[in-house]
């Protein structure tokens, strides 16, 4: 077969592969692992969900709808948005309703970066920031969070990453894979800087409802900063849809159209089914999500406390499905620590830097696991750490 | 929710569930919990644990019928009496007075129909209360106490993701 990578675009040959895929063949090989490294919801989507989209199919739901996609899913959505983090959307004009958050990401650095523009991206994060920034021809900046800051992004920090050529930044907080959360006070500590240097803000809040203590705040709803904000968001996580594909942005109407302009030449628009049943779920879904939120919190005490008891030395993760601890008591690296695990113990977790280098000397464990899962692979943990625990 | 509801809570859905995680789950000593499930046990709180066995998987093919029993009150102790004496029979593994057309609903076990039919002619129907008796033979059992019997538990997701 000939070489034809000389043939590919510079852009697409400069991103590097991903950390997780390569983990995850060697997974893959192994037989009887037991998997913390999952990125999505144990449950399988609400019945009631399910139904809904049966129903749509059967009443014969199966054409094109708009390209900002259906009317009463947006008004859902405008309504949800109100209630839970307070800001009003027009949902003729303010709503999009995408494929998934992933899409959102792209469609929002696309609509908005010029060539060499430069995205601020706090790390450790999920992995599409910064290879979406380098597809939308811009140029992506980590900023470094800190486990002694439970992953917060802290304004001093910031403000020595940005220049005049920095114009977004990302906020993804409840955080994958850290479980970090900004409460309001550290999101009110950032909304001067952004505003001082003209930043447009994405705000990925796919795991909003998965904050344990309290309640998730968004940075759209301080004063200023609605129409800086482009808050994307989804029914991933929250209500156990990840293969449905649908999420959405929210935000201000140019900045909205723009998106949805790049959207109807290059999706058209999301699959009428999800959108039913991504309907059902704002209408019908909260008992059920509040009950797998109880089961995640549950799990979430599990696993820190039995971190403490085997020594990993982790901060308690108040959002997400994820815990973030340090290895350092191993003295290995990450990729290290995660293949001998593997081996050794059959656990997969995944390696911190996968989510950027500064994720280097942590391992991401997800506990959207079984109870017994959990408990047997922080007990295998626990017999790998004391045969390779340091000094 | 206080703690003894909440330990209730966990541990009716997973009465296997150990005092260590309990007590890791509602951040409190473990020595606490035990102690506190100790007391529900000993204040008839928490009657026993049942196990849910798919018998049927194993090949074993035991009869549970449902009864449906009319009953003539008593004075002063309306159902009480009758359906205490019901609840002593062995094969009897629930008793509920009822809303509705009849009073009691009696679910019985055995190992064929024949001895259901016995219980139900000798035992059942000869209580000098009981007015009338409908036995209806559970043919499949889907769902019981939450466990759905024939689904596949299997995880789909792939084993690591972003
Ligand atoms: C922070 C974050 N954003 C976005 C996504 C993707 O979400 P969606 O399924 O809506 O595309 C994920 C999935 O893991 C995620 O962790």
């Amino acid at each position: 077969m000939s070489d034809m990578n000389k043939y590919l675009a510079k852009t697409v040959q400069s991103i590097p592969p991903s950390g997780i895929r390569k983990f995850f063949d060697l997974v893959t090989q192994t037989k009887g692992v037991i998997s913390l490294g999952v990125g999505e919801p144990d449950f399988v989507t609400p019945w009631h969900i399910r139904e809904a989209c049966f129903y749509a199919l059967e009443k014969g739901y199966t054409m094109y709808t708009s390209n900002s996609g259906l009317l009463e899913l947006r008004e859902e959505i405008a309504v949800y948005m109100k209630k839970k983090i307070g800001v009003e959307y027009s949902p003729q004009r303010e709503v999009l309703v995408t494929i998934g958050v992933s899409e959102a990401v792209d469609l929002a650095l696309r609509a908005l970066l010029n060539p060499g523009d430069e995205v601020l991206v706090p790390e450790p994060c999920f992995v599409s920031y910064a290879p979406g920034t380098v597809l939308g021809y811009g140029k992506a900046v980590s900023v470094p969070t800190y486990f002694e800051d439970e992953y917060r992004l802290k304004p001093e920090i910031l403000e020595k990453y940005i220049t005049p050529k920095s114009k977004i930044l990302i906020l993804a907080y409840p955080n994958n894979p850290t479980g970090g959360i900004m409460e309001k006070e550290d999101l009110e500590k950032l909304r001067e800087i952004i505003i001082k240097n003209d930043l447009i803000v994405i705000s990925d809040e796919i795991y909003s409802e998965l904050t344990y203590n309290g309640e998730h705040v968004s940075i759209a709803a301080l004063p200023g900063m609605r129409d800086r904000t482009i808050v994307l968001n989804g029914f991933s996580k929250a209500y156990a849809m990840t293969g449905w594909r649908i999420g959405y942005a929210c935000g201000n109407p140019d900045i909205i159209a723009a998106m949805t302009k790049i959207h109807q030449y290059t999706i058209m628009c999301a699959p009428i089914m999800s959108q039913m049943a991504a309907i059902e779920a704002l209408r019908h879904g909260e008992s059920e999500m509040r009950r797998m939120i109880d089961d995640y919190n549950n799990r979430r005490k599990i696993m820190l406390s039995g971190f403490k008891e085997i020594g990993l030395d982790c901060f308690e993760p108040k959002g997400a499905f994820y815990a973030f601890p340090s290895i350092k008591i191993s003295g290995m690296t990450s990729e290290e620590f995660c293949e001998r695990l593997l081996f050794e113990e059959k656990v997969a977790v995944v390696p911190g830097n996968a989510f950027g280098a500064n994720g280097e000397g942590h391992i991401r464990c997800c506990y959207a696991a079984s109870i017994k899962n959990i408990e047997t692979a922080i007990e295998k943990m626990g017999n790998f750490l004391d045969r390779h625990r340091k000094g | 929710m206080n703690l003894e509801k909440k330990i209730l809570k966990l541990l009716e859905h997973d009465a296997k569930m150990s005092s260590k995680t309990i007590a890791a789950i509602l951040d409190k000593d473990e020595n606490v919990i035990k102690e506190i499930i100790e007391k529900l046990e000993k204040d008839k709180i928490i009657l026993g644990y049942n196990t849910i066995i798919n018998w049927e998987r194993l090949g074993e093919d035991g009869v549970t019928a449902m009864i449906d029993v009319k009953v003539a009150p008593e004075r002063e102790v309306g159902f009480e009496k009758v359906a205490e004496r019901i609840c002593r029979f062995p094969e009897v593994r629930c008793v509920y007075l009822m809303s509705g057309t009849y009073d009691l609903s009696v679910v019985v076990t055995g190992e064929t129909m024949k001895d259901i039919a016995w219980f139900v002619s000798h035992r059942l129907s000869t209580l000098e209360q009981v007015q009338s008796t409908v036995t209806h033979f559970v043919l499949k059992r889907y769902k019981q106490d939450d466990f759905i019997f024939e689904e596949p538990e299997e995880d789909k997701r792939l084993v690591v993701s972003p």
